[in-house]
């Protein structure tokens, strides 16, 4: 008896080691995933934000050797860019998404899109800037806007499709069922009852697909080229913030470092932002305590 | 109006899997027809052929001849038509989870097509009082999911749902399976009430439910239909004797 109650109390203190070793570690992990974002951000503000005035978000770059300066046709032409990325990648990339979920399960076809898009999604992103300088630049003669866009865009769609086929994967069953019964045609029920019903998980795929090509600059050294002036032709080179903070970071003039740092903050600042803004609007009009 | 079912030879399979054979059953308008039996007796399967729901599976086949009033859905009509004119209501509540009451209520309406708002104002406003819901959530139409109603509520909203497109048969597949007594009751007084203008089909495992609601009870077992007579005569005094041991409680 006594030698039983012994034991349970060995084991209970071995249990709770346990606990809390585990505990101790998943802690550990979280901070561990937490820290370099936070380090890359405070490390940002330090060497960027002192740099940060109006002229920065005004004014397009002033000639080498001449102090002052900014950001201002950078930041407009990663807008345009990533604006014509997100028109192509986004249809593109949920109508594959679509197709995988509800209309080719299982087929041939099916897992061939479904391999391509994995591939894809494993390209270094120069070879994607060479793809659309070969389709886009080579036809038009010149590096523009567009071919820019086309290269995001194209870089955009595994990510979508996929994250779009395993949210639409997840709608119930019984939800489809629901809609078919009703007399809806399966087309229309796959738009309005069953991607609506998927569609936080789809945009939080169309967010993470246009937060990492908003920063890719590889893709956009063959095709957007970069501009000094500022530009909203979709016909023309233009300039984006990554692009400007690749040049200027190897510069050998002091106020054009800083402004590559102020650059870089400005970028993740604005990624944030626009992902904050997207995630909002598109809270507001699903209804709350529906899941 | 409701109209009458006649089924004819109906046979229906998954896969190799032969879970219908020779069904043939007059369902009498304007009445409410339990359909009993134990689990994987075939039962769901046969109301899900009324609606032609079973083909919505890849691997399902059926054979025979089903009329609805004066077509013959399966060579008459298109499924998505067939749907419109016969109602399904499901064992569990599946509301669509990203809409309000009155969208979820008129969602079989607005997608096909149809946004006259007047009239679906209307619309939604007599299908959950056929429901017997109006009363509880009148007041939050718009602004409450129908995702956040209780299971009972649920339950009922589907059946407004189904309602508002304005079917002429109503297929219950143990529509009160998953809820409390109480809704359950309410759910049993409401197909009371919907009878007097509908065809209804109900697939029940209670066998009390089947006695209270239905004029008629089918006894389906091991795919086959056993027995097909005034429920009064299948609870007191079946023919087959299989009927009998599966009433008085002798298996399933």
């Amino acid at each position: 008896m006594k030698a039983g109650m012994q034991k349970n109390k060995v084991r209970s203190a071995v249990r709770a080691t346990t606990d809390h070793l585990v505990t101790g570690l998943a802690i550990l992990a979280t901070v561990l995933v937490v820290a370099p974002l936070i380090a890359i951000f405070v490390y940002l503000l330090y060497k960027g934000a002192s740099s940060l005035n109006l002229a920065f978000f005004t004014q397009g770059p002033k000639p080498e050797g001449v102090a002052g300066g900014g950001m201002a046709n950078a930041i407009v032409g990663s807008g345009v860019v990533l604006a014509i990325a997100s028109i192509l990648g986004i249809p593109i990339g949920i109508g594959g998404g679509i197709y995988l979920a509800e209309f080719g399960r299982g087929s041939h076809l099916a897992n061939a899109v479904r391999f391509t898009a994995d591939v894809l999604n494993g390209v270094p992103s120069i070879v994607m800037g060479i793809a659309a300088f070969a389709l886009v630049v080579v036809p038009m003669h010149h590096a523009s806007a567009f071919a820019g866009g086309v290269a995001l865009g194209i870089m955009m769609i595994p990510t979508v499709t996929r994250t779009t086929e395993e949210m639409l994967l997840m709608v119930p069953h019984s939800v489809r069922e629901a809609a078919l019964g009703l007399g809806v045609p399966n087309w229309r029920s796959v738009l309005s009852i069953t991607l609506r019903t998927a569609s936080p998980g789809v945009i939080t795929g169309c967010m993470l697909a246009f937060a990492r090509v908003a920063g890719e600059t590889a893709p956009l050294i063959f095709t957007a080229l970069g501009n000094q002036y500022f530009s909203v032709s979709l016909n023309q080179p233009i300039s984006a913030l990554p692009l400007q903070i690749f040049i200027y970071s190897a510069s050998s003039y002091d106020d054009q470092r800083r402004l590559a740092w102020a650059g870089s903050l400005v970028l993740i600042i604005l990624i944030v932002l626009a992902v904050s803004l997207v995630r909002y609007v598109a809270g507001r009009g699903i209804l709350k305590g529906a899941s | 109006m409701g109209v009458g079912i006649e089924v004819t030879n109906l046979n229906a399979w998954y896969g190799a899997n032969h879970t219908l054979q020779d069904i043939n059953l007059p369902i009498p308008a304007n009445h409410a027809t339990a359909l009993i039996g134990p689990s994987g007796c075939g039962k769901s399967t046969f109301v899900r052929c009324l609606n032609r729901m079973h083909e919505t599976n890849p691997i399902a086949k059926v054979t025979g001849s089903v009329r609805i009033g004066d077509i013959d859905i399966y060579t008459d009509a298109s499924p998505v038509e067939v749907r419109r004119r016969v109602g399904m209501v499901f064992q569990r509540p599946n509301p669509f989870p990203t809409m309000s009451i009155y969208d979820n209520v008129a969602s079989g309406l607005k997608l096909n097509g149809f946004h006259h708002r007047k009239a679906l104002d209307e619309i939604v406003e007599r299908s959950l009082k056929s429901a017997a819901l109006w009363d509880e959530v009148k007041d939050e139409l718009k602004k409450k999911s129908g995702a956040s109603l209780s299971g009972g509520q649920q339950q009922r909203m589907c059946i407004a749902r189904a309602l508002a497109v304005d079917p002429e048969v109503l297929l219950m597949d143990e529509p009160a399976s998953a809820l409390d007594p109480v809704s359950t009751s309410k759910i049993e007084d409401l197909i009371f009430q919907l009878k007097t203008q509908y065809t209804i089909v109900i697939v029940t495992h209670n066998m009390q439910q089947a006695a209270r609601v239905a004029e008629k009870t089918g006894f389906f077992l091991n795919g086959r239909m056993v027995e097909f007579d005034s429920t009064h005569k299948i609870f007191t005094n079946p023919s087959d004797k299989r009927t009998e041991d599966y009433i008085t409680g002798r298996f399933g």
